[in-house]
C-alpha cells in the first residue's frame, strides 16, 4: 500500500472497521440519534446514557458504513466513556481539527500554510483518535470520519430525549 | 486492418494519457461522464476564438455565424436520432433538465387528479423526482414497475399497472447502476397495444442518457413520444442536452420557462410564444456547448454501433468473468441484455474504501448509490462500486482494475 493510504488505513482502523467496539443498542438510552450520509449511504444510530451530572455513563452505536466511519465511531465511543458532555464537545472540536487540518501530517513539506500555528489538540494526545489524522489528506472522506461525531453533537445539544430529526453530513 | 482500433481511438482523447497518483489513468467512470475528444475541445475553442456572439438576434456576421453553427449542431443531433425535423430537438441543460421540462409542461395539458404516471424501479433519480413533483402539483399517482433479481423489468407487472388512467410512461433505455438494456421498442409497443390504455391520451418518454454513446437510437422506429439525453455522457460537454419530441406533442405543450428567445411578441396584457424549438429555449442558450454537442455526435458517427457494442461487450465479459473469480464478490445487476456497466459489492470492504484505494492505483470508479437509491434498497445494499465502460477502454485496463481490486482488498480480510 502507498504511504498516504497506509496513513489512512492503519491497522487500528482496519481492526475497528472490521470489529467495531460498543457496537450495540443501549435499551434505556437517554439520547438516540441517527446519522446519515446520503452521498455514500453510511448510516448509524448513536445511543447515549447520561447520569444526573451529564457525565456519559454509556455510549454505543450501530450502523453500516465504510472502514473509516465505523472505526471513527468505534474509537469515539471508547474515548468518551465516562466523560462529561462538555468535555465530549471539546474533544469533538479538536477531532474535527485533526481530520481537516493538514499540518499534522508526518511527512510535512515546508510551506507557508504549514507554518501557521498548530491548533490545540492536547485532548487527543492519549487517545487512539490520532490514528484518524490521515483522513485530512482525503477531503472526500472527512464526512465519513465525522458522521458519528455529528450525531453525537446533535444528541448532546438537543434537549429532546430522542430526536426524530436525522443528522446528515451533507 | 481492424476498423475499430482502440489505440487510435485513445489518441483522440488527450486526457487518457494523463497520470493520476503517478499511475496511468484508467478511467472506468463513463456512466458518470465520458472524456472528450480533441474534435469536441477544438470545436468549442474555435467558437470562442473566432465566432462568439449571441444567436438568433444579431444582424452582424458573428451572430449569424454563431446561429448557423448552433443550428447545424441541432441538425446533426436530429439526424443522429432520426428525428423527422431538427425543430423537434430542444436544447436543454441535460437529461435532468429535459425531464423536468417534460414533466412540468406535460402535467399542465395531460394530468388531472387520480391519473397515473408509470415509471420503473431502475430509474435514475432524475426520472423519478420530476414525476413525483408533477404528482404533487396535480394529484396524479406514481406507479412503479418492479424489477426481478437479475435487474430486468417485470413486463407482466407493467401490463398490470397500465390502465385507462395511465397518462405518462417514462422509463430508461439503459440502467446506469445495473447496466440493464431495456427492450425500448417492445415496451413502447406493449404500452400502445395494451387494451385498457387510452392511446389518444398517453405520452411515452424514454431516458436515453446512458444509451446515446452505446446503441443506435431511431426515435421513429422506437415510436417514443419523447426522448431525453445529455451530451456529456456521449463525449460532449457538460451543461447541454436535449429533449426530442414528436412535433404535435411539442406544439401542444406550454412553455417551461419564460423570457427572451422564446417569445414572438410581448405586451403587458399578453405575450405570444415562438414556434418550436425556441418556445422551450428561454434565454441565451449554451452556444459553445451546443456546438460541442454537435461535434461529439459527429465524432460518434465515425463509428458503427455494432463495433462499439462488440468492443464494450468483450470488455464487459472479461470483467464479469474475472470478478466472479474473486471470492466474496457479488455483482448487482445480471440482466441477460447488459451494457458495459458493472455494479459490485465486496464482502469485506465497503465501496467507499474501495473507491479511495482504487483511486491511488490511478483507477477512476464510482462508489455510491449512483442516484438510484430505490435500486440500492431493492438489493439491500447501501452502495456499490461501479465500473462503466466506453469505446476507448481496453482489455488491459480491465485486467489492471481486476488485479488492483484483488490486491487492495487483501488487508481487509481477517
Amino acid at each position: 500500500m502507498r504511504d498516504e493510504l497506509k496513513q489512512l488505513y492503519q491497522d487500528t482502523i482496519l481492526d475497528h472497521g472490521r470489529k467495531p467496539r460498543n457496537f450495540r443498542v443501549i435499551e434505556d438510552a437517554d439520547r438516540q440519534q441517527e446519522g446519515f450520509n446520503p452521498v455514500c449511504g453510511d448510516r448509524l444510530t448513536l445511543f447515549l446514557k447520561l447520569n444526573a451530572d451529564n457525565y456519559i455513563e454509556d455510549i454505543s452505536f450501530q450502523g453500516v458504513g465504510c472502514a473509516i466511519s465505523m472505526a471513527s465511531a468505534s474509537l469515539m465511543t471508547i474515548t468518551l466513556q465516562g466523560k462529561h458532555i462538555d468535555e465530549a464537545t471539546a474533544i469533538f472540536q479538536q477531532f474535527h481539527q485533526l481530520v481537516t487540518h493538514h499540518t499534522l501530517r508526518a511527512d510535512n513539506t515546508a510551506g507557508a500554510e504549514h507554518k501557521q500555528e498548530e491548533p490545540d489538540m492536547s485532548m487527543l494526545n492519549k487517545t487512539k483518535l490520532r490514528v484518524l489524522a490521515g483522513v485530512s489528506e482525503f477531503p472526500s472522506r472527512v464526512k465519513c470520519a465525522t458522521l458519528a461525531w455529528h450525531a453525537l453533537d446533535h444528541a448532546i445539544n438537543t434537549s429532546d430525549k430522542t430526536s426524530g430529526e436525522r443528522v446528515s453530513t451533507e | 486492418m481492424n476498423a475499430f482500433d482502440v489505440n487510435r481511438i485513445r489518441a483522440d482523447f488527450p486526457i487518457l494519457s494523463t497520470h493520476v497518483h503517478q499511475r496511468p489513468l484508467v478511467y472506468l467512470d463513463n456512466a458518470a461522464t465520458t472524456q472528450k475528444p480533441t474534435a469536441v475541445i477544438d470545436a468549442m475553442d474555435h467558437y470562442y476564438r473566432h465566432d462568439n456572439a449571441n444567436v438568433h438576434r444579431g444582424l452582424h456576421a458573428l451572430s449569424e455565424r454563431a446561429t448557423q453553427k448552433m443550428e447545424s449542431a441541432r441538425r446533426e443531433i436530429a439526424t443522429f436520432i432520426n428525428a423527422r425535423r431538427p425543430e423537434q430537438v430542444i436544447f436543454t441543460k441535460g437529461t435532468t433538465d429535459a425531464l423536468n421540462l417534460l414533466a412540468h409542461s406535460l402535467s399542465q395539458v395531460l394530468l388531472q387528479a387520480d391519473d397515473e404516471i408509470v415509471i420503473t424501479h431502475m430509474e435514475h433519480h432524475s426520472n423519478i423526482v420530476p414525476w413525483q413533483m408533477a404528482c404533487e402539483r396535480t394529484g396524479a399517482i406514481l406507479r412503479v414497475v418492479r424489477i426481478n433479481d437479475q435487474g430486468e423489468l417485470d413486463r407482466d407487472h407493467l401490463n398490470e399497472l397500465l390502465s385507462a388512467k395511465t397518462r405518462i410512461v417514462s422509463f430508461t433505455a439503459i440502467s446506469n447502476s445495473l447496466g440493464t438494456i431495456n427492450p425500448v421498442a417492445e415496451i413502447i409497443q406493449q404500452v400502445r397495444q395494451h387494451p385498457d390504455v387510452d392511446v389518444e391520451r398517453i405520452a411515452i418518454s424514454v431516458d436515453a442518457a446512458q444509451a446515446l454513446a452505446h446503441q443506435a437510437i431511431d426515435v421513429r422506429a422506437l415510436d417514443c413520444d419523447f426522448l431525453a439525453f445529455s451530451a456529456h455522457k456521449a463525449f460532449g460537454p457538460t451543461g447541454i442536452g436535449a429533449l426530442y419530441g414528436k412535433a404535435d406533442w411539442l406544439e401542444r405543450l406550454p412553455p417551461y420557462q419564460g423570457g427572451g428567445e422564446m417569445i414572438r411578441t410581448v405586451h403587458f396584457d399578453k405575450s405570444t410564444y415562438a414556434d418550436i424549438p425556441h418556445k422551450f429555449e428561454a434565454g441565451t442558450p449554451a452556444i459553445a456547448e451546443a456546438i460541442g454537442f454537435g461535434a461529439a455526435i459527429a465524432y460518434l458517427k465515425r463509428f458503427a454501433f455494432r463495433d462499439i457494442i462488440e468492443h464494450e461487450h468483450r470488455l464487459l465479459q472479461r470483467a464479469t468473468d474475472r470478478l466472479l473469480d474473486q471470492p466474496g464478490t457479488r455483482l448487482i445487476g445480471e440482466a441477460a441484455q447488459k451494457a458495459g456497466v458493472i455494479s459490485l459489492i465486496c464482502d469485506e470492504v465497503h465501496p467507499h474504501d474501495l473507491g479511495t484505494l482504487l483511486d491511488f492505483e490511478g483507477i477512476a470508479v464510482r462508489a455510491g448509490h449512483h442516484c438510484t437509491m430505490p435500486v440500492m434498497e431493492r438489493y439491500g445494499v447501501p452502495a456499490t462500486v461501479r465500473i462503466s465502460l466506453s469505446l476507448y477502454n481496453t482489455i488491459e485496463e480491465i485486467d489492471i482494475f481486476c488485479d488492483a481490486l484483488s490486491r487492495v482488498r487483501k488487508p481487509f480480510r481477517e
